[in-house]
């Protein structure tokens, strides 16, 4: 019988379908993992999105990795980029992602987001949506390479 | 805020805004567009099944039980249509949404819907200050659309001030005139609905009728 400090890290361990570099950790979507009176495991996530698809996929990997327990979807407080981990964001630079910037606080106009290969801040926006409700595309003036940005919200 | 009315609302323009998909103008608008889309549908589907079953709630009606406002329901036409359908919508919902804090859904939404905003005035600006043809059109769909707008504000007037502002500011700032009085239609709201909700309905449903209470 696993501790729900056990479930929580193994909970926390799954990899995000649509971006397994991160782990649901990473992404700061595991709420809670709690015991009910019973002694049954309830993991509590939350979406990134409203209209996020990997939601079904990210309950079953749940599931597998922790047999018997119980997936519980929450709304409330809504999820923010800010909860993505530092290690998470480490992780999204070394993939060729540039990470989201901090929105808790002021946020300098002048700090546009910087190319993730050649750490270069001449970068445009291509597009406000990209290849997931979370990524914009973007384009490196200095290395002319296209990326992803994970864009605040 | 009632689930019923603006999770229809999301569920239809979902759907119109899901037609896009394979036929816009360029693969970058086709991906935001179906963006747009899926983050509707996410909000419909959590409004919906506040109302009751969702899926019983989307494939089990028709036309007269819905109770979306006309202006979603309206056709994609060209992309300056899509365009000013969405700032009109997005501008309101927006409004509608933060005037909700409360509500899981609206707090969620209104980080989401945002972008929308941004998108559809980027788009407006562009369009608008473009080429004689994208103004041209984009005049025709602001005259085409603009008598479904009264609608919006029915259960909540209040909300039509912010909206105006919103709307007024970025039409200024797209070379854009705001139409004048028009005579305003509504319905939606009580189920009386034009032609084509029954059409986009015909679509939407079809899988299910065929093949009822089947899954992926």
């Amino acid at each position: 019988m696993v501790t729900p400090e056990e479930a929580r890290a193994l909970a926390a361990a799954v990899p995000d379908p649509e971006l397994p570099v991160l782990t649901l950790g990473d992404l700061g979507i595991v709420r809670e993992v709690r015991q009910d009176p019973g002694g049954a495991l309830e993991v509590v996530i939350t979406p990134t999105y409203s209209g996020c698809p990997a939601m079904d996929a990210i309950r079953d990997d749940i599931r597998k990795a922790l047999p018997g327990a119980r997936v519980v979807t929450v709304l409330s407080p809504p999820w923010s980029t800010d909860w993505i981990t530092d290690e998470g964001r480490r992780k999204l630079r070394e993939h060729g992602l540039s990470p989201p910037r901090r929105t808790d606080g002021p946020v300098a106009l002048t700090l546009g987001v910087r190319c993730p290969r050649c750490g270069s801040p001449r970068t445009r926006l291509v597009s406000r949506y990209g290849s997931t409700a979370c990524k914009a595309m973007y384009a490196c003036r200095e290395c002319l390479e296209p990326f992803d940005h994970f864009k605040e919200i | 805020m009632n689930p019923l009315e603006i999770g229809d609302d999301c569920l239809v323009l979902a759907q119109r805004l899901a037609e896009w998909v394979t036929r816009a103008p360029t693969l970058e608008e086709d991906v935001a567009l179906a963006n747009l889309s899926l983050d509707l549908l996410g909000q419909a589907r959590a409004l919906l099944s506040r109302a009751g079953n969702e899926d019983e709630l989307a494939y089990l009606r028709g036309p007269a039980q819905f109770r979306n406002c006309l202006l979603t329901e309206q056709p994609n036409g060209d992309f300056a249509r899509t365009i000013v359908r969405h700032l009109l919508y997005a501008g309101f919902l927006y409004e509608m949404y933060r005037a909700h804090p409360e509500d899981e859904v609206a707090a969620k939404g209104v980080k989401e819907i945002a972008y929308h905003r941004d998108y559809a005035a980027l788009w407006t600006r562009r369009l608008g200050l473009g080429t004689e043809e994208s103004h041209r059109r984009m005049t025709a769909a602001l005259e085409a659309l603009w008598p479904f707008t009264g609608e919006l504000f029915a259960a909540d007037p209040g909300l039509r001030e912010p909206w105006s502002a919103f709307v007024e500011t970025t039409l200024a700032e797209s070379g854009l005139a705001v139409p004048g009085e028009a005579p305003q239609r509504d319905g939606g709201r009580r189920g009386e609905h034009t032609p084509h909700l029954g059409e986009l309905l015909a679509e939407m449903q079809a899988l299910h009728r065929e093949h009822a209470g089947a899954t992926w």
